[in-house]
């Protein structure tokens, strides 16, 4: 009886009791899923642009913010810190489409799945060896002028919290996702991606050359790699272990559908939101830290209702 | 063609064997296997310590070379923090001669724990691992000197305590806990619940999972809005920075946010910087390299190139630790060889660690003057009831800010007998007899 009254009336009643609590909660669930969009923004790029999930994205924002950080850490400014490390996402994106990408054109899109498993695992080791894996990286906020201190918005004689931080993070999501739907949608190369994205066969019979396509788009994932980085390495540090954030895409790309730029957004929101109200209305109940399932048992019972996604395109396949 | 198939399985076989037949082959000497991780997401703090072990069998072995005339020889086997991987390498090095099993991983010593008593090595868990393991009787093989977490636990509620005006005042106040999701950050729970019924005090705890290391706005909202007295934290890994900048973002003040030994480091309050300051943390020894015994390897190991020495995190509080832990490996060494001459076995090694006395005139011919109080494991006592000093980081560095704290030894003792027998049942383990 007890258990029934934690899950079912005692969250309604704390909602309606603390309403400035829960519109809290909402606007940290919101700046939450929007870090989680930032993750799933490199799969969705990747994915939509060449039919590769991209497995080893956790490791490329590892690796390209941790090229910022060393430049800086050398002693140069942010801006060539900045330019060092897209450079180096771009050099990068070259060697994976020489190496990995170009041997396993037209193969399936398990064998490619797989190729970036084993891909995530040897850049790992290589940013080890590279940048040295015991060293930690602290994100030069101050350079980058972002934020890390709290706005207080007063609200019916409480408040509301929120962290500069998060809110830098939400302008960068909105420019990225504007910036991408323009060009996707509005530009040559980004109609040759998506036309890459379909049938890699076809798109080459028309004279869109797959290996630069493969390029660009390893490449703006890269970028995006870094952005998120910065933002997820702001608020602690940065080293190997923020590669575990990458597992939060999952969800994301589930919910908002592994093609859609918009639905990454918004999936992330609803996972951001979901979760952080789940955990703080219900989490008790529930034996505590149930965010850490949360938002794969809603991508499952996504998957049962609407595999496809909230925006991904419907897969029909003749026979 | 089929040349070359043949010229790569050869190649392939010997670089098979070729690993596989070294790991027979041990020089004579004193064999320490080192399980360390310099990679994965662990990495940061593992270096550290791993640096600050080699850093001092290295001075010793230039300085007196090695202990008792006999040599030393350190191996590191990278695991990653990976129980499984460590296990592999507990499996691979056993054949070396290993004299001591130094896991640095409650995960990794909970597995090696039954293994000891079955190859008769050792296992040194300073400070961490199965807190029950301090009763000798019941765990000859595994030491946890010179505190376990419970003890640990206990100076943490009596330091708050006192900061209150006396553990009177701890009734009706609130203590939360935030701790990484495993093993290890499970393990003070039992403790601070006991201490809680005995005090008065109310105790929630908030589980981090590897998942949410680097977000944990909800465990943080959690804790704010309950407004605990003081707020403790069992982390480790990027969890720790997290916490310490979650906490300042969330406004819970730093300086009722106190962590465990391994959320104390430079690593965990420099991200946070000047917000971090008044955050404390407990030890079992003092931050810094200021005793003898660190002037020694600046001289000895990075020959006094200061700029070599900070690359290798000289002076930090990880690497101290790992200094201190190699310092009372040394110190087992010596017994055991002082005892039983050379070519000890571990069982020799195990008499070695239990009978390390820590006094203050050892400290000080070890050069180790206030880098350590004073301990003596015994036989029944493998964790050596050491006291638990405070530091708070000052926006730069961390500074002591208390005198040693003592663990409420006489509510801490029984529950790690009780602990000891249950977990020795498990594995049908017979109390010793030979224990005064």
């Amino acid at each position: 009886m007890d258990f029934l009254y934690s899950v079912t009336a005692d969250p309604v009643l704390q909602i309606v009791e603390d309403p400035v609590f829960f519109l809290q909660i909402i606007l940290e669930g919101l700046m939450a899923g929007v870090m989680y969009s930032l993750v799933a923004l490199g799969f969705c790029l990747i994915y939509k642009a060449s039919g590769v999930f991209n497995f080893a994205q956790g490791v490329m924002m590892v690796l390209a913010v941790m090229c910022m950080v060393t430049v800086y850490d050398a002693g140069f400014g942010i801006l060539l810190a900045l330019l060092v490390a897209m450079v180096f996402m771009v050099g990068l994106s070259f060697a994976i489409e020489r190496v990995v990408l170009r041997p396993m054109v037209n193969q399936p899109q398990i064998i490619l799945f797989m190729a970036t498993i084993g891909l995530a695992f040897f850049l790992e080791g290589f940013g080890e060896f590279i940048f040295g894996g015991s060293s930690q990286k602290i994100v030069p906020t101050e350079a980058l002028h972002i934020g890390r201190d709290a706005l207080l918005i007063p609200m019916f004689g409480s408040e509301i919290r929120l962290q500069q931080l998060d809110l830098t993070a939400g302008v960068c999501a909105a420019l990225l996702v504007a910036t991408l739907a323009l060009f996707f949608q509005k530009t040559t190369v980004g109609r040759a991606l998506r036309a890459v994205a379909d049938d890699h066969q076809a798109a080459l019979s028309v004279g869109i050359p797959l290996r630069s396509m493969w390029v660009i788009v390893w490449s703006v994932a890269g970028l995006v790699a870094l952005v998120t980085g910065i933002m997820w390495g702001a608020s602690s540090s940065v080293d190997f272990s923020l590669v575990l954030i990458a597992m939060k895409a999952f969800p994301v790309l589930i919910l908002g559908g592994f093609t859609s730029v918009p639905g990454v957004i918004v999936g992330g929101l609803i996972i951001g939101v979901g979760e952080k109200v789940a955990e703080l209305y219900w989490g008790d109940a529930l034996g505590g830290s149930i965010e850490e399932w949360f938002a794969y048992v809603l991508a499952l019972v996504f998957l049962m209702f609407r595999p496809q996604g909230l925006f991904g395109e419907k897969i029909i396949e003749r026979v | 063609m089929k040349f070359g198939k043949y010229l790569i399985s050869l190649l392939a076989a010997v670089a098979v064997i070729c690993p596989l037949s070294t790991t027979a082959v041990a020089e004579d000497g004193l064999y320490i296997p080192m399980f360390t991780y310099r990679t994965g997401p662990f990495a940061p703090g593992g270096s550290k310590i791993a640096n600050g072990l080699t850093a001092y069998f290295e001075m010793i072995s230039k300085r007196d070379g090695g202990i008792e005339g006999q040599k030393i020889i350190w191996e590191e086997c990278e695991f990653g923090y990976k129980t499984d991987r460590g296990v592999e390498c507990y499996e691979r090095l056993k054949g070396k001669g290993s004299l001591i099993s130094n896991p640095f991983s409650t995960g990794l010593t909970y597995k090696l724990i039954p293994k000891a008593p079955v190859d008769k090595i050792p296992i040194l868990s300073m400070g961490y691992g199965m807190s029950g393991a301090a009763d000798g009787r019941w765990f000859p093989w595994v030491f946890n000197f010179p505190t376990s977490y419970w003890s640990q636990a206990s100076a943490f509620i009596r330091y708050v305590g006192t900061e209150m005006g006396g553990m009177d005042n701890l009734k009706g106040k609130k203590i939360g806990l935030i701790f990484l999701e495993s093993g290890y950050g499970r393990e003070p729970i039992k403790l601070f619940e006991t201490l809680g019924e005995r005090f008065g005090y109310e105790f929630k705890h908030w589980a981090i999972p590897a998942k949410q290391m680097a977000d944990q706005r909800s465990q943080w909202r959690k804790i704010v809005r309950w407004n605990p007295d003081y707020m403790f934290m069992w982390g480790w890994g990027v969890m720790n920075p997290t916490a310490v900048s979650r906490a300042g973002e969330f406004g819970y003040p730093m300086d009722r946010f106190i962590g465990v030994w391994w959320s104390g480091d430079e690593l965990d309050t420099k991200p946070a910087g000047i917000k971090a300051k008044g955050y404390r943390a407990g030890t079992f020894h003092a931050p810094g390299a200021f005793a003898e015994v660190h002037k020694d390897i600046l001289k000895f190991t990075y020959d006094n190139d200061m700029a070599l020495a900070k690359e290798h995190n000289y002076g930090d509080v990880l690497w101290s630790r790992g200094v201190f832990n190699a310092m009372l490996i040394a110190e087992g060494l010596r017994n055991a060889i002082l005892e039983f001459g050379s070519n000890i076995t571990g069982e020799e090694m195990r008499w070695g660690l239990e009978h390390i006395d820590m006094t203050d005139e050892r400290l000080e011919e070890l050069g180790a003057t206030g880098f350590g109080r004073p301990f003596k494991v015994t036989c029944s006592d493998h964790e050596g009831n050491g006291p638990v000093l405070f530091q708070e980081w000052d926006g730069e560095k961390w500074v002591i800010v208390s005198d040693w704290v003592e663990p409420m030894r006489e509510i801490v003792r029984p529950m790690l007998e009780e602990a000891a027998a249950t977990e020795a049942a498990k594995w049908n383990y017979t109390m010793r007899d030979d224990c005064t």
